[in-house]
């Protein structure tokens, strides 16, 4: 869209079209005739057909625009951003986070908190793992940041709860073990573009 | 130390078009960072020898292609910093370093403050030309502390140098990976020197010296310190957390004399305990070394204290009616001119048996020499390049003093004498110009004599004494004397007093509490003044100096005590079992007055919750200031400090290596006559079984000892031989007293005498010994 009629603020130049309204009565006999008109239209009766047909719609033509929610939900956009979801790999079951901390690190509201340890496989083990949803602002930069994948932004938008503890901790964050087959490769904050192949440099792995 | 440097040393060199200012004989890296300029370099260790691993630090140097960190600068030099086939050889330098290391940033403790990763990213490394087939290298643990994952490790051989030029230990040396060997198709295609330095690395990787899986060493973790990468790590810190999420606190270490500078890293204990902890101690590596118990020991804060009311009047009520406070050398200068206070304001006794022997040693000292305080320093010492060890256990007294001695060795092309009853082992691999001898007990005298002997200008010295050593024997009767062999050493005599010209004597605890220590300090004296030797004396633990200094202590205890930290009538207690909590030392901000003579500052790591002696202080004396820092600018002027506020002192080193911490005592001078030093008798010789109060290496107190990551038990330190003969447990029979205890068996140690710890103060060690180091004992068994 051009840009040109907005800059143009010579108001008199413009297209404005003028709306031809009928003279307000002066006396007082105008005024009493201009209320009984409009209270005897039948513009009321208009207004409650309109009302009926779309009832009749809804109830028996199938043409319902309300959704049901909380029974019925719409699909969000995987930008949305909502509680965390810690993912886990899809081979062997076990989390994806490998405790590097730079969730911790960037987040601006300082509220994802861990432990680590190092464990008897000579690895590191992430032990504890917290967010502090009351100070959570949902930026998405822990997903950004990322370099597992693991933490992402589910579409669980509805923070309401008796405590705050009974979303914050790892394992409901983390998809259960029994639902692994459910678990969705996420394509939102973060998630990696979709030409991320070409941009890698080759490298010699002659080995 | 002198902190502004003369001009007459200086030269002028020209770096990238630009004129600065060197040190004459100062390695071109060492100039360009003293002048604030970036050369990339990964191996070299400043005060270690250069060990070209790396090949980095390439520079142009008048037009020819040098190593900076191993040229010297020259006058009028010009040096070139980057060149096309420089940054060429650098960035295929680089490349060489990421071949094949694990890519696993997101775990590794080192991320964060990694060189490897720096570099990579400073010599903008996007590709990699290189590759060749990885070897198995397995991660192990080399000694209750050390953890080493050689998949990481990129051979720049730091720790081996640090082991070796500086702690002395040479614990950890390179050894054959076994790998792959390089394609010689590479030596055509890549830099010459990233050819050379790939070709080393490929073949080495690190291991213990001893050629078993653990290494035998003292345990000081400066190999920790000085890893660029993540290879070496504590045991106890391997993934507990981020670099970046640790907060560092610079402080003073604790535990030994020599007031490292040292910085306790903190972090809260965990995600539902938000109170902090220290997860380690870091220091600057490139400046300072750390022993163990500076940089294990530092878990020893009294936690979960609150303000107990009811036990702060009671304490009040014991200090109103004490006759003596009994105290140790973990106090800070602050708190020791409190105690002071007490002692001037209240009449109460100061008793601290660790101190006063060294306090009533200096007083001698500067009656016979004119200086009011030794002369040399740990940094003064690091520059002789001869010195002399008296009267001090040095691996296990002085870890500062013990790493001079060793680094004058490597460094200086140095040499040395070292004189102690307890035969070591360890000194001696030191370097070729060291001898050690393993004296009688009671031949201190004898040693000190001999080095007059050897040293001193002999038209100085007084007739009677060049009659009394041709008396003794000469030189080759004294050597024999106290355990040398004097047609060998004569021989090699020679040899190691080549261009030799600043001499250091070191002297130890053992002289403080010498019988006659009146003449020792008289010898201390005469040596100083005829053969142009420095003198440093080790203070026993901790802030000795300082409480010596501050303090006018007394003899003995008498009365209702008070115990800081001591046992006493009433306790007052860092530890946690006291009758009153006090802070521990790295919950304490203040002052500490470290073997350099330098009153350093240190910080408060963890918060406390309880009351302070300051808080005590403010009930018991009118003009008690508000808090702790404020007594900082009442310490005496007269004894040496300067009234100056706390937050005035400056703690840290630039980059020419200058230490800027706090500030050093004033030592004064007057003119004395030569010193009349006394003949010496040898019927005080002591025989049988001999108990030595000394202790490990990393102990040094009961704060050392509640440390977690500090192992070494309670016990009769004994040398190899004498272990056989004891029992796993022996009762040791003093003259006023006994103490069983469990024998221990010090690979490092040599001969008879047996060491015992007095690191718990629960166990009055002191008592035992009764005012002297040495004792004549029976061993029972149990």
């Amino acid at each position: 869209m051009s840009l040109e009629q907005f800059k143009n603020r010579n108001v008199g130049t413009q297209n404005y079209v003028k709306l031809d309204l009928a003279h307000t009565p002066t006396t007082g006999w105008g005024q009493f005739k201009q209320v009984v008109g409009r209270t005897f239209k039948p513009e009321l009766f208009v207004g409650l057909w309109v009302t009926f047909r779309e009832m009749g719609n809804a109830l028996v033509g199938g043409k319902m625009h309300t959704t049901q929610y909380p029974f019925e939900k719409l699909p969000i956009s995987p930008r949305y951003r909502a509680i965390h979801d810690m993912l886990r790999l899809m081979e062997s079951g076990n989390y994806r986070c490998i405790g590097c901390g730079l969730c911790e690190k960037i987040c601006i509201s300082n509220c994802i908190s861990m432990e680590t340890k190092y464990d008897e496989n000579q690895r590191k083990e992430v032990s504890e793992y917290t967010i502090n949803f009351g100070r959570c602002i949902f930026c998405g930069y822990c997903a950004e940041v990322c370099p597992e994948l693991a933490i992402v932004h589910g579409p669980r938008y509805e923070t309401a709860s008796e405590q705050r503890a009974s979303f914050s901790l790892f394992e409901d964050m983390l998809t259960p073990i029994d639902k692994l087959n459910l678990q969705q490769e996420y394509d939102g904050f973060g998630a990696i573009s979709p030409n991320a192949d070409e941009n890698i440099k080759p490298t010699p792995l002659a080995y | 130390m002198s902190e502004v440097q003369t001009v007459e040393n200086m030269v002028s060199i020209t770096i990238d078009g630009k004129e600065y200012k060197a040190k004459e004989g100062e390695y071109i890296l060492n100039a360009a960072r003293a002048n604030d300029i970036f050369i990339p370099a990964i191996c070299y260790l400043t005060r270690c020898s250069p060990t070209l691993a790396c090949r980095i630090c390439l520079v142009e140097a008048n037009g020819k292609q040098v190593y900076s960190c191993n040229t010297k600068v020259k006058e009028g030099m010009e040096v070139t910093v980057n060149t096309p086939n420089i940054l060429a050889e650098r960035r295929a330098m680089m490349e060489v370093y990421d071949v094949n290391h694990p890519l696993q940033c997101g775990v590794c403790d080192q991320s964060g403050e990694c060189e490897l990763q720096n570099y990579t990213l400073e010599l903008q490394v996007d590709s990699q030309s290189y590759s060749i087939p990885d070897t198995k290298r397995e991660t192990s643990d080399w000694s209750s502390v050390l953890h080493y994952d050689a998949g990481l490790c990129i051979v720049c051989e730091r720790c081996t140098t640090v082991c070796k030029d500086m702690i002395g230990d040479a614990a950890i040396k390179t050894t054959k990976r076994g790998g792959a060997s390089l394609d010689k198709a590479w030596k055509d295609e890549m830099p010459k020197d990233a050819y050379a330095m790939w070709n080393k690395l490929q073949k080495s990787v690190i291991a213990p010296s001893n050629g078993t899986g653990s290494t035998d060493c003292s345990d000081c973790g400066e190999c920790i310190a000085v890893c660029p990468v993540g290879a070496l790590v504590s045991r106890d810190f391997v993934y507990t957390s981020n670099a970046w999420d640790l907060r560092k606190i610079p402080a003073v270490s604790a535990h030994s004399s020599d007031g490292f500078q040292i910085y306790y890293e903190v972090k809260p204990i965990s995600i539902d305990n938000r109170d902090e902890k220290i997860y380690r101690v870091t220091n600057e590596w490139n400046y300072v070394s750390l022993d163990g118990s500076a940089r294990f020991g530092y878990d020893y804060e009294n936690r979960g204290v609150t303000k107990d009311k009811k036990a702060f009047d009671l304490a009040i009520e014991a200090f109103k009616k004490a006759k003596t406070i009994r105290f140790n050398s973990m106090i800070t200068n602050e708190e020791a001119m409190m105690l002071q206070t007490l002692k001037e304001k209240m009449g109460i006794k100061l008793y601290n048996p660790e101190v006063r022997a060294f306090q009533k040693f200096l007083t001698l000292y500067a009656d016979a020499s004119g200086h009011s305080l030794y002369t040399s320093s740990m940094e003064d010492s690091m520059k002789s390049d001869f010195i002399v060890s008296v009267g001090g256990a040095l691996r296990n007294d002085s870890p500062g003093l013990k790493y001079a001695f060793n680094n004058v060795q490597k460094m200086n092309k140095g040499a040395g004498l070292y004189f102690h009853p307890v035969g070591d082992t360890l000194i001696p691999s030191f370097g070729k110009s060291v001898s050690t001898f393993t004296h009688k007990v009671g031949l201190e005298e004898a040693t000190l004599y001999l080095v007059l002997a050897l040293f001193s200008d002999q038209d100085k010295l007084d007739s009677s004494v060049k009659d009394y050593i041709t008396e003794l024997g000469g030189k080759e009767g004294l050597i024999d004397l106290v355990g040398g062999d004097s047609k060998k050493f004569i021989k090699g005599f020679d040899k190691m007093m080549k261009k030799k010209e600043r001499f250091t004597l070191m002297v130890g605890e053992d002289y403080y509490y010498h019988d006659r220590a009146d003449n020792l300090a008289k010898l201390i004296a005469l040596i100083e003044q005829t053969a142009g030797f420095n003198v440093v004396m080790n203070p026993p633990k901790s802030n000795a100096l300082g409480v010596a200094i501050i303090c006018d202590l007394d003899d003995n205890a008498e009365g209702y005590t008070v115990g800081y930290n001591e046992i006493g009538d009433f306790r007052l207690s860092a530890l946690g079992d006291g009758d009153l909590d006090i802070p521990a030392f790295n919950q304490q901000e203040g002052t500490v007055t470290n073997l350099s003579k330098r009153v350093v500052p240190t910080n408060v790591a963890l918060d406390y919750g309880g009351y302070e002696l300051n808080d005590l202080m403010k009930e018991l004396i009118d003009d008690a200031p508000e808090e702790t820092i404020d007594w900082t600018k009442r310490l005496p002027t007269d004894r040496g400090y300067r009234a100056v506020e706390f937050d005035s002192l400056d703690n840290y080193y630039d980059n020419a290596g200058n230490e800027h911490r706090g500030y050093l005592l004033n030592v004064l001078f007057e003119e004395r006559d030569t010193p009349k030093v006394e003949k010496f008798y040898d019927d005080t010789l002591l025989d049988g079984d001999i108990v030595y109060r000394c202790n490990p290496p990393r102990q040094f107190n009961d704060f050392s000892a509640k440390a977690h990551q500090i192992f070494e038990p309670f016990g009769l330190y004994v040398s190899s031989s004498k272990a056989e003969s004891l029992g796993k447990k022996v009762e040791v029979v003093f003259d006023n007293g006994t103490i069983v205890v469990d024998v221990i068996e010090d690979k490092k140690m040599e001969g008879d005498i047996m060491a015992l710890s007095d690191f718990k103060s629960a166990e009055n060690v002191y008592g035992l010994f009764d005012g002297s180091r040495y004792a004549s004992v029976t061993i029972k068994e149990v």
